[in-house]
């Protein structure tokens, strides 16, 4: 299960005990292997998991985002949880996108969160600052670091996990406009050295970072 | 030839160093198409239009103010509706954002609007006839993804420090557009902008950052980072997850996979182990200087110059040569 994407298990875990009814629904696009980890949030705790099912995982947040909106349209729900961003594109386009093409008010990463009476309120990180925000429910939040952590799940949880409903139907892709031309290591780093031991090896550090370095 | 709109973000009523980095962007997007015009879209509380200047000494030829009281914190479903009305009755090759919380949060909303294909956090990008190539570091910074993306306006939003803002004097022609959505009416509200500590630069600006982990012990320790950072002068301060988890700094100073990405001229680890997830997050950095008292730590196979000891010792006396370093200029 991808970082963030746990940690928005986490959260709708966490919501649901709190409110103290209800029913989480995960759903994931993607090939088979993604069953493993909709299995992983019913182990945590999910009651029943839905797998939009494509052949290979396209880089094209949008399309994903379609699929999502499509299967998501006719549900019931309060909120939908997304991680602020995946591992692989790191973009974080498909939750705000399923949420703007739902016309659900979204809140993007966000690093803290509060549903009470119908409405929710969430902090945001900016650069430097952060800000505070109100929104209605129903509503789509993405959630970044600092919330929550995911549950390890239980012996039981994973037995019951196996039980659980996990629904499989083609996914809705819509088209792909963004492709995979290529992929390339970055070139490594040249091999660093050790300077010296002991408060005695800052003099010569600081030497390096201006003669050697330039940025002192 | 083909025009580009660019999102000029503001807080505060100031543009941000990012703004001009992306309408630097936008401008080699379109003179690479031929020689198109920048539109630059700006959006502020009244007076926010007076930014026209600034960034039309960037590249910008025309400047799209959008002036709300409302708008003096970010109103992110007006602007963005604003924004799609404009670029459904104009035809842009692209829209370019900076990869930030404001870029993070427009951009996809732009390209559901819009119907528009979207690539987040390029670091270079290349026109060549209809088709636009970027370049964004996926997989926590590891591999460098080359993508190509079919269709107008292709929307991406740019990494910070990865295009120079560089001056490319124009007249700029100034206009105002009006809400296309009341940006006092939304249904995600700004109810406090919470400022951060003063006197720092954030993360992403630092040319120096400083940053400490479990190694420091005790929370009262980071004042060694602290005084560190501030014998370097214009140094930020950052940590790993398991300093952020125990409470001794903020999430938000995070530095690795699931906290921010930074690559500033100087990283400083100061008991810092050098787990995976932390060098996702730091590794392309141009210089990084390494303090652990265990000569086996990971950390110290990426860093230029590591100094094996104690960092309660270590720090103080780097802090004074830096000082003194710092004098002698
Ligand atoms: C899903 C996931 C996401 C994660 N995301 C992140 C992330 O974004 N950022 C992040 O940083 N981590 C992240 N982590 C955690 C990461 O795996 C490490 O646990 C963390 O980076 C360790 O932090 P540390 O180096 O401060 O602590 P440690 O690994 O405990 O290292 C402390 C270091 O200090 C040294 N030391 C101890 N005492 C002294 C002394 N007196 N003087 C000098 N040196 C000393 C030790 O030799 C050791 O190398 C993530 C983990 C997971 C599972």
């Amino acid at each position: 299960m991808d970082d963030f994407a746990g940690y928005a298990v986490e959260v709708a875990l966490q919501t649901k005990e709190k409110a103290g009814s209800g029913e989480v629904v995960v759903v994931a696009v993607g090939p088979d292997s993604v069953q493993e980890t909709l299995r992983k949030a019913m182990s945590m705790g999910a009651d029943r998991a839905i797998q939009l099912k494509t052949d290979t995982m396209p880089f094209d947040g949008l399309s994903i985002a379609k699929a999502l909106a499509a299967e998501l349209k006719a549900g019931a729900f309060d909120l939908v949880f997304f991680g602020k961003h995946a591992f692989d594109t790191s973009a974080g386009v498909v939750g705000t996108a399923t949420a703007e093409l739902l016309g659900l008010p979204c809140v993007t990463a966000a690093s803290k969160l509060e549903i009470a009476n119908g409405k929710g309120s969430a902090r945001r990180e900016l650069e430097g600052a952060a800000e505070l925000v109100e929104f209605a429910l129903p509503a789509v939040v993405t959630i970044d670091e600092g919330i929550a952590r995911p549950r390890y799940p239980s012996l039981k949880g994973i037995m019951a996990a196996k039980k659980k409903p996990l629904e499989s139907r083609p996914a809705q892709l819509g088209p792909i406009r963004v492709v995979v031309k290529g992929m390339a290591l970055p070139p490594d780093r040249p091999p660093g050295r050790i300077v010296g031991e002991g408060p005695g090896a800052v003099t010569e550090l600081v030497k390096l970072l201006q003669t050697e370095a330039k940025v002192l | 030839m083909a025009n580009v709109l660019v999102f000029a973000e503001t807080r505060g009523g100031e543009l941000r160093k990012l703004a001009t980095e992306a309408v630097a962007a936008a401008r080699r997007l379109a003179d690479a198409t031929g020689g198109g015009e920048v539109h630059a879209f700006v959006a502020g509380a009244p007076g926010v239009a007076q930014k026209a200047d600034a960034l039309g000494r960037y590249g910008a030829d025309v400047v799209i103010a959008l002036e709300h009281p409302a708008l003096a914190t970010f109103e992110r479903e007006s602007i963005a509706a604003t924004i799609a009305a404009r670029a459904k009755s104009a035809s842009y090759r692209a829209i370019v954002l900076g990869f930030s919380a404001q870029g993070r949060d427009l951009g996809p909303r732009l390209a559901a609007k819009l119907d528009a294909p979207i690539v987040s956090d390029i670091v270079d990008l290349e026109v060549a006839g209809d088709a636009l190539t970027v370049k964004h570091p996926g997989y926590a910074n590891k591999v460098m993804i080359t993508l190509t993306i079919s269709g107008s306006p292709a929307i991406v939003s740019v990494r910070p420090s990865a295009f120079s803002a560089q001056e490319s004097p124009r007249t700029v022609r100034a206009e105002t557009i009006a809400p296309a959505a009341d940006p006092s009416a939304a249904r995600v509200k700004v109810t406090q902008v919470v400022e951060g500590s003063k006197g720092r630069p954030d993360l992403a600006d630092a040319p120096v950052i400083v940053a400490g982990g479990r190694g420091l012990k005790a929370p009262e320790n980071f004042k060694l980072v602290e005084d560190l950072a501030d014998a370097f002068g214009n140094a930020a301060v950052g940590a790993t997850r398991a300093v952020t988890d125990e409470g001794w700094r903020p999430h938000a100073d995070q530095i690795g996979q699931t906290g921010r990405q930074v690559s500033p001229q100087l990283y400083v680890a100061v008991g810092i182990s050098g787990a995976i997830q932390h060098l996702a997050g730091m590794r392309s950095s141009k210089t990084i200087v390494a303090i652990n008292r265990d000569k086996e730590a990971p950390i110290f196979k990426v860093a230029d110059y590591g100094i094996i000891g104690d960092v309660l010792e270590v720090v103080p006396a780097l802090t004074q040569a830096v000082r003194e370093a710092k004098k002698g200029h």
